[in-house]
């Protein structure tokens, strides 16, 4: 899924603080899943809007309203009907949400409300973590199923650098070294010396290297 | 010396804190009457939009009383609403106000006197506090 964690809400107040009409649009997709921008997250933010501007004694109106998914213009065109009401809008989805809807209502005013982190998984809940960096041409099966674009920190696909120490990274004490981890599963599966078989260098064309991605599938176009 | 009478909304597990509060009663011991009690099965079921809500109703201070951590029947509700009271804690300082209005407070079944203290030391608090909303 696409792992995002919370705007501050002070930095929020600040980005609508001129607006009184404020639309917050959730995501029933992903930050559903990690509990970032689904409807529960909406209504905390809302709340949390109408408490501050209350406090300020300021006339507010929130709305909540809460997609089955943002990257979706069929979903997107359900708010056709109520976003000239609001004069601001923000979007809790992921970082595709707020530009779907600033494309299909060109004339509204949309606000980011989260700060979308990567393609990742729960490793349990309330922790997640990387795992994809979306490279277009997948390899982990050379690497025992373990991807060292996104978890290596330096994306070596010849590792261990020389700063994997303990099995940690050398950047911090945190982070695992994914190097460590190729190298002891390839030992496990008796599949060591696959690592040192000769691979023409990786093509980055297929990754945002090769410039804003498009995909057409043929058979699903109408 | 201030006649401010604070709005205070109290979310209580209905072992401990409302058996707590039978005993209180029994004992005579009246509980304030600007405290308004929310029961509810468990602590753990109290979510962060529920504990925002009363600040947005305008209430001046909210409190969640449930077990002592090792006594939830539910095993982990008391810690899960601990956790949940710090988040909008640290949510209400984002928004300027006094993250003292809301707190959490571990008492034990029977114990009714001390459901009554919680409930008079939050009246206290936030009467120190002053009115969520200036008029
Ligand atoms: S190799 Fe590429 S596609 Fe596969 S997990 Fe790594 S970044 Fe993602
Ligand atoms: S220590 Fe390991 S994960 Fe860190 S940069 Fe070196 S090879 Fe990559």
């Amino acid at each position: 899924m696409i792992v995002a964690e919370p705007k501050p809400i002070k930095e929020l107040l600040e980005m609508v603080k001129d607006f009184n009409r404020i639309l917050v649009v959730g995501c029933k997709g992903c930050v559903t899943v990690c509990n970032v921008g689904g409807a529960k997250e909406v209504a905390i933010l809302a709340s949390s809007i109408r408490i501050s501007r209350k406090k300020m004694a300021q006339e507010i109106e929130v709305e909540e309203h809460t997609l089955e998914r943002q990257c979706d213009p069929e979903y997107v065109d359900e708010l056709k009907d109520m976003i000239g009401d609001y004069d601001a809008v923000i979007s809790i989805a992921c970082g595709v949400g707020p530009q779907f809807l600033s494309e299909r209502y060109p004339s509204s005013r949309i606000f980011p409300g989260v700060n979308t982190q990567f393609m990742g998984g729960a490793e349990e809940h309330g922790i997640w973590s990387e795992r994809c960096a979306g490279c277009g041409t997948c390899v982990v099966h050379y690497f025992g199923g373990l991807c060292p674009i996104a978890r290596c920190s330096k994306s070596l696909l010849n590792g261990p650098c020389g700063g994997s120490a303990n099995g940690k990274c050398e950047i911090s004490k945190d982070v695992e070294c994914i190097w460590d981890l190729i190298v002891r599963k390839m030992m496990e599966q008796d599949r060591l010396d696959e690592l040192i078989e000769f691979k023409p260098p990786k093509s980055w064309i297929t990754a945002r290297d090769g410039g804003p991605r498009r995909m057409i599938r043929e058979e699903l176009v109408k | 010396m201030n006649d401010f009478k604070p709005q205070i909304v109290a979310f209580c597990c209905s072992n401990c804190a409302s058996s707590a509060a039978n005993v209180a009663e029994g004992m005579k011991k009246a509980l304030p009457d600007n405290v308004k009690i929310i029961q509810i099965p468990c602590t753990g079921r109290v979510e962060i939009l529920h504990l925002l809500k009363p600040f947005e109703e305008g209430a001046d201070g909210v409190y969640v009383a449930g077990c002592q951590e090792d006594s939830c029947q539910y095993v982990s509700g008391i810690a899960k609403a601990t956790k949940r009271v710090t988040h909008v804690k640290k949510i209400l300082e984002e928004l300027s106000i006094e993250p003292d209005r809301i707190d959490v407070f571990n008492l034990s079944a029977g114990k009714g006197q001390e459901f009554v203290e919680v409930a008079y030391e939050m009246v206290n608090k936030v009467k120190e506090l002053g009115p969520f909303l200036q008029a």
